[in-house]
Formats: structure tokens, sequence, C-alpha cells
């Protein structure tokens, strides 16, 4: 097997006398989904806040590209490539989809802005994501739905070419239909080579898209499972604890 | 560098189904149905303030005929009382969208004008210190820029909100001007350079030589800006809406200037040309609106006022920038009280108290929304010629003062209840965030 893109071992993470994570273990790969699952309070937005330089681990070590990274700033983490697409998105009502995506890192020429520019790679990324939905890059957010909002965040993790892009619940508020497109968009980007972490409730939407399932429980990685491996019956038994995984780390 | 963008022509492609477009596509149709259906969003901009202006102007003219039997408002000489008694209160609301973009407020605009207005005239006084007068607005300006320093530190890094810190403000400068100034009495202005701000007019021919400039400056930004499109190969507006908008630039400033270049003195003495008031108050309009269109700055108080926390994420210096747009804020108020000194030839000690609400209302009726995010510096300035109309003509008409109030007031109301309802048609909630 390739090795890892990333590589989470011995992760700890403490607010207090609370041990949130306790010594975590995640790889993720190049041009595959990896899913993390667990249960609310198992330690998966303490994760991946670490993963976004946010708030930093505690200890453990953190391989990217297998050198050994630290992540102390979302600075540090975008270096790297690694872009996190949150649950409440992120994204400003009031500015177009150009504007959203490039916000915080836009082309200018002298002192004002290169609109054509700007709008031009915005175009690109969407369609190089198939993005059909979308009418004009110039909308404003605040006239997009719910699935179109996601699409737009996750084109923005992507626009300048990064290599590892965490997705926290994308399809937590979504209809069916705007699941599905979501869901393709993810595949689309582990398919351009992207790394993807997706986090989820739903397991038929991680069955769908993961390549590998990891379930945190507690604090603790209890499984790290290749999809075609396992059930559903079982991940809800290791999400619950109600189950013990036995077999060897993926 | 794209050395492999196409350099062809990209003015008025094809609007393609099914295709990611920019919403400039297709010829003058296309752009027209484009708006029509902005509006239909509740995207009305100062529409209703352009609106509400011509409908009074109309309605004045009318009761000046009606109830005085002449023609008193829509006179050259009103016309021109007009601009300058809107000066202010245009600058003022200017000064004040800065911080209403972020979802904030600054109460203290007017009394931060009459600290450095105080300060002013105690620098400047003949028998007094007796400064340069440029060095003593330096002075002026530099104490706009302190209180905006501090105010923006109290918002911005100790995060009370703006409301509590410059209502505090509003309460404490006006001691600041009471003790500069001493017990009572009106001080009056004697620098003749600040006198002749909006008093003075200029030369015939420097008004259509300003027009002319306007003309070419909106001409090369149109052409500078479809050339970098062009460049990078996304699509332009047809070109027939830059002529339109020379046309409307050409003619709505024609008529002003040329209004403006007529005789209307009653007496002997000519007085005629456009006061001096309008260029400078057109030349910081056009500073502001290139910075929020085209900079950083700009688009990150946009940002902000739409969406803090994504701000944050995305890397954008929130801090720092709340902390500048205060500072500007302030510093750009001072010269509106500038103005209105200029305007009235004195100050007193309650210099600057009043103004401020009609700022925040002109700001308001323009289209600025008090939650953040959404105006332009051009709304507000109409906003606030809305609200100088309603003052000038009620005045006019010799109607008590009270009646003013009450009809600003209720314009105000209008304005909000137009903006709230269209955005509830088009499917949006009245409680924009």
């Amino acid at each position: 097997m390739d090795a890892p893109l990333i590589e989470l071992s011995g992760v700890v993470k403490s607010f207090g006398p609370v041990n949130v994570l306790k010594g975590v273990n995640l790889k993720a790969y190049a041009g595959k989904v990896t899913a993390l699952v667990g249960d609310n309070g198992a330690g998966k937005s303490t994760l991946i806040k670490g993963l976004a330089g946010v708030q930093p681990y505690d200890g453990g070590e953190v391989r990217f590209e297998g050198k050994v990274v630290h992540l102390h700033t979302p600075r540090d983490a975008s270096q790297l490539g690694i872009e996190v697409v949150y649950q409440d998105l992120a994204l400003c009502d009031n500015l177009d989809i150009v504007q959203n995506m490039f916000l915080g890192r836009e082309e200018v020429r002298g002192i004002t802005f290169d609109e054509g520019q700007m709008e031009r790679e915005a175009s690109e990324t969407l369609r190089s994501l198939s993005v059909r939905t979308v009418k004009s890059v110039r909308q404003k957010v605040s006239s997009l739905s719910g699935g179109q909002r996601q699409t737009v965040a996750i084109a923005r993790s992507v626009l300048k070419k990064s290599k590892l892009v965490v997705l926290d619940e994308p399809t937590a508020a979504l209809g069916v239909a705007q699941t599905e497109q979501v869901l393709n968009l993810v595949r689309t980007l582990a398919a351009q080579g992207v790394a993807v972490i997706i986090i989820s409730h739903n397991l038929q939407d991680v069955f769908q898209v993961a390549d590998y399932i990891n379930v945190l429980y507690l604090g603790t990685m209890v499984a790290s499972i290749p999809t075609d491996q396992t059930t559903s019956d079982d991940v809800v038994g290791y999400i619950t604890g109600s189950k013990t995984y036995d077999g060897a780390s993926a | 560098m794209t050395t492999s963008a196409p350099k062809t022509d990209t003015t008025s492609l094809p609007a393609e189904g099914g295709f990611i477009g920019s919403g400039q596509e297709g010829g003058v149709l296309d752009q027209v149905r484009a708006y029509f259906q902005r509006l239909r969003h509740g995207d009305m901009g100062a529409l209703p303030a352009i609106g509400g202006l011509i409908a009074l102007v109309i309605l004045f003219s009318i009761l000046s005929q009606v109830m005085l039997g002449q023609q008193y408002f829509l006179t050259e000489r009103n016309f021109a009382n007009l601009m300058t008694q809107a000066a202010s209160l245009v600058m003022l609301a200017m000064a004040l969208t800065l911080t209403i973009l972020l979802g904030e407020i600054d109460l203290s605009a007017g009394v931060t004008s009459g600290v450095a207005i105080s300060t002013f005239v105690v620098l400047t006084k003949p028998d007094g210190i007796a400064m340069n007068w440029m060095l003593a607005l330096t002075l002026a300006l530099a104490v706009g820029v302190v209180i905006g320093a501090f105010i923006g530190f109290f918002v911005a890094f100790v995060r009370i909100p703006s409301f509590v810190v410059t209502l505090g403000l509003f309460i404490g400068l006006q001691g600041v001007t009471l003790i500069l100034l001493g017990d009572g009495g009106v001080f009056r202005i004697q620098v003749p350079e600040i006198l002749a701000i909006q008093n003075s007019n200029m030369p015939v021919w420097a008004g259509w030589v300003m027009l002319g400039i306007m003309l070419v400056v909106s001409f090369a930004t149109s052409m500078w800006d479809r050339r970098r499109r062009a460049r990078a190969g996304v699509p332009n507006r047809t070109i027939a809406l830059v002529w339109i908008k020379l046309a409307v630039i050409a003619g709505v400033g024609g008529f002003v200037v040329a209004v403006l270049s007529s005789n209307r003195s009653s007496s002997v003495k000519v007085i005629e040309g456009v006061p001096i008031i309008l260029p400078i108050v057109l030349v910081i309009l056009w500073l502001g609106t290139f910075m929020l269109d085209r900079t950083k700055f700009g688009r990150y108080i946009y940002a902000i006022g739409g969406n803090a926390e994504a701000a944050r994420r995305s890397g954008v210096k929130v801090v720092a920038i709340r902390w500048c747009a205060f500072i500007l804020g302030s510093t750009l108020a001072v010269l509106s009280g500038v103005f209105s000194a200029s305007k009235v030839g004195s100050v007193n000690a309650g210099f600057g108290t009043d103004i401020v609400l009609s700022g925040v209302a002109a700001a308001v009726v323009g289209g600025v929304s008090l939650f953040g995010g959404r105006g332009r510096l051009l709304h507000a300035a109409i906003g606030a010629l809305v609200i100088a109309v309603i003052a000038n003509g009620l005045g006019l008409l010799n109607l008590p003062a009270g009646v003013n109030y009450i009809v600003t007031g209720g314009v105000l109301v209008l304005a909000a209840t137009v903006d709230a309802v269209s955005r509830v048609r088009a499917g949006g909630t009245i409680l924009r965030t």
C-alpha cells in the first residue's frame, strides 16, 4: 500500500483534567476518502481542530508526506495544503461566490483586485468539480441553497490545490438530492488525487463514499477498517462501544 | 502568469444554458432582465432613496407654488443652498457607513467632530495661539484619528459593543468640547480658507472641467476593468452599458453644473459657479468607493459585516480591520464637522450632538443595512440628500421645526419598511444577519 499523505500517531489533547484525545492514530491517503465516525463527545471535532491548527495538540506526532510537522496556527495548516470545511460553512452571505472563494487570498495587482483572474479561477475550479447547479459565479451566497453553499465551501477548499481536505458533517442539513450532489463532489475530489477526511453521523453516506472508516470512541481510535471489510452493524457497535474491533489497523 | 488565457474580445458572450456564467453575458436586454431579477431578490440598492428624492423634489416644488404662491424651492439659488446644507450630512453619513458596514455603530461621530473643531478654533484664535490654519486642520484631523483609535481599541480588542463605547464617548466628549471652549458663548471661525469651503464658488469654466474629469475617470476605470477581464478571458458586459453610464453622468452632471453656472444672486453682485464643496465631497466619495470596492481593506470590511467568524477563519485580520475602520470613520467625521462649521461660521459647545442620528438615518434611508455588510457610500450620500431636502423644503414652507422632525422620522421608518418588505417578498426574513 502507498504511504499515507498524513499520519497521526499517539495524538493527545486535554482540556484541564478532561482527556479528550488519548493517543489517537489516524491515516489518510491521497485519492482516498477516509471517514471519521464516532458518537457525540468522542473527540472528532477536537481531532479536526488540531489538524486545522486552530487548537494545537498537546502531544503525539503528525507526519505529512512522511515528514514530522507541527500544526500550531491555521497558517501552518494551509501552508501544507490542509483545508477544513466547517459544519457551519463559514461563508459570507453578502458576498458573491467568487468573493467568498477568494476571501483572505484575493488576487491583486498593485493594490487593486484582479477580478477577472479570480472569476476565471473560480469558474474553472467549479467546472473541474463538475458543478452544474450554479448559474453564475457572481451570485450572492445568500441566494444559494444549502447544497450549493456546501459546494461553494468545498470548491473554496480546493481552489489553491490543497492536498488534504477535511469535511465536517458536509451533508448534515441537506435534502436527499443535495446530499447526493455533495457526495458526488466528495468522490470527484478524491478522484483528483486529494486526500479527503469526512466526518459524518450518517453511516449510509459513509458507506457510500468512504474507502476507509475510522471509529473514535471516547478519545481512542477503536477501529480503522477498509469500508469493504465491514458492515454497518459492526460500525454501530464500535461507535457505541458494544463491539470491539480486533482486526489489523488499516 | 497564465499565457494560455484567450486574448480575444469577450464582450457580449452569448448567455449559454448549463454553463457557469458570471452574469455579464448577453446584450443590453439580458442585463436589464438580470437587473430586474436582482431587484426582485430584494437587492434594491439606492433605488427607494432615489425615488424618494425625486418624489420630494416634486412635492416641495408643488407645495411651494400652492402654499406660498411663488416658487422658492425649485430655484437656482436654493439648489446651491441645498448642496452646501447637505454637504456636512453627506460627509457624516459616509463616515458612519464605514462602521455600519462592519455591523457596528459610531454614536460619537458628531461630538468627535465637535472636539476636533473646538481644538481647531482654540489653536487658530488670532488673539491666542494663532497657529497656521493648515497645521491646525491637520491637528484637528489627528484628534479624529486618536478618538477613532480609542473607540477601535475597545471595540476591536476588548470587544465591548460599539454602541456602549461610543455612547460613553458621546457623553464624555461633549464635556471635552465644553472645557476646550469654556462656558457658553459662540466662537466664530476666523480662518477665511475654512469659511471658503462652504461659501465660495468655483469659476464657471472650472465646473465644466470638473464634469469633464468625472467623465474621463469613469470611462478610464470602465475600460481598465474591461481590459483586465478580457485578459483573464472572462465575459465582459456589453459596451453599451459603459456608454449609458457615461450618458447618465453627462446628463445629470451637465444639468447640475448648468444650473449652478447661472447667476443665482438676487442683488447686483453676481453669484455663479459650482460651490467648491461639491468637488471636495465627490473626490472623497470616489476615493472611499475605490477603497471599498477594489482593495482588500474594503472587501474585508464587507466580509466582517457579513460573517466575522468566516472572515477570521479565512485569515482576515479582523481586529486590525475593525480598528482601522473606526479610525477612518472618526477622521472623516471630523471633515463633516469642518464643513458644518464652515457653513455656520461658528462653533458652540453643543457642536455635533444633533447631527449624528441624522447621519445614521441618512445611511439607513439610503439602503445601508445596520446589520452590516450591505450598502455603499453613494447610497448613504443619496440618503443624506433625502434628509437634507426634507429640512430644506419644509424650512422654505415656513412650517414649524417640529414638522421637520416628524417628517424625517416618518421617512426613515418608511425607508426601512420598503427595504424589509422587498426582502420578505424575495423570500428572506426581516431580520437580516
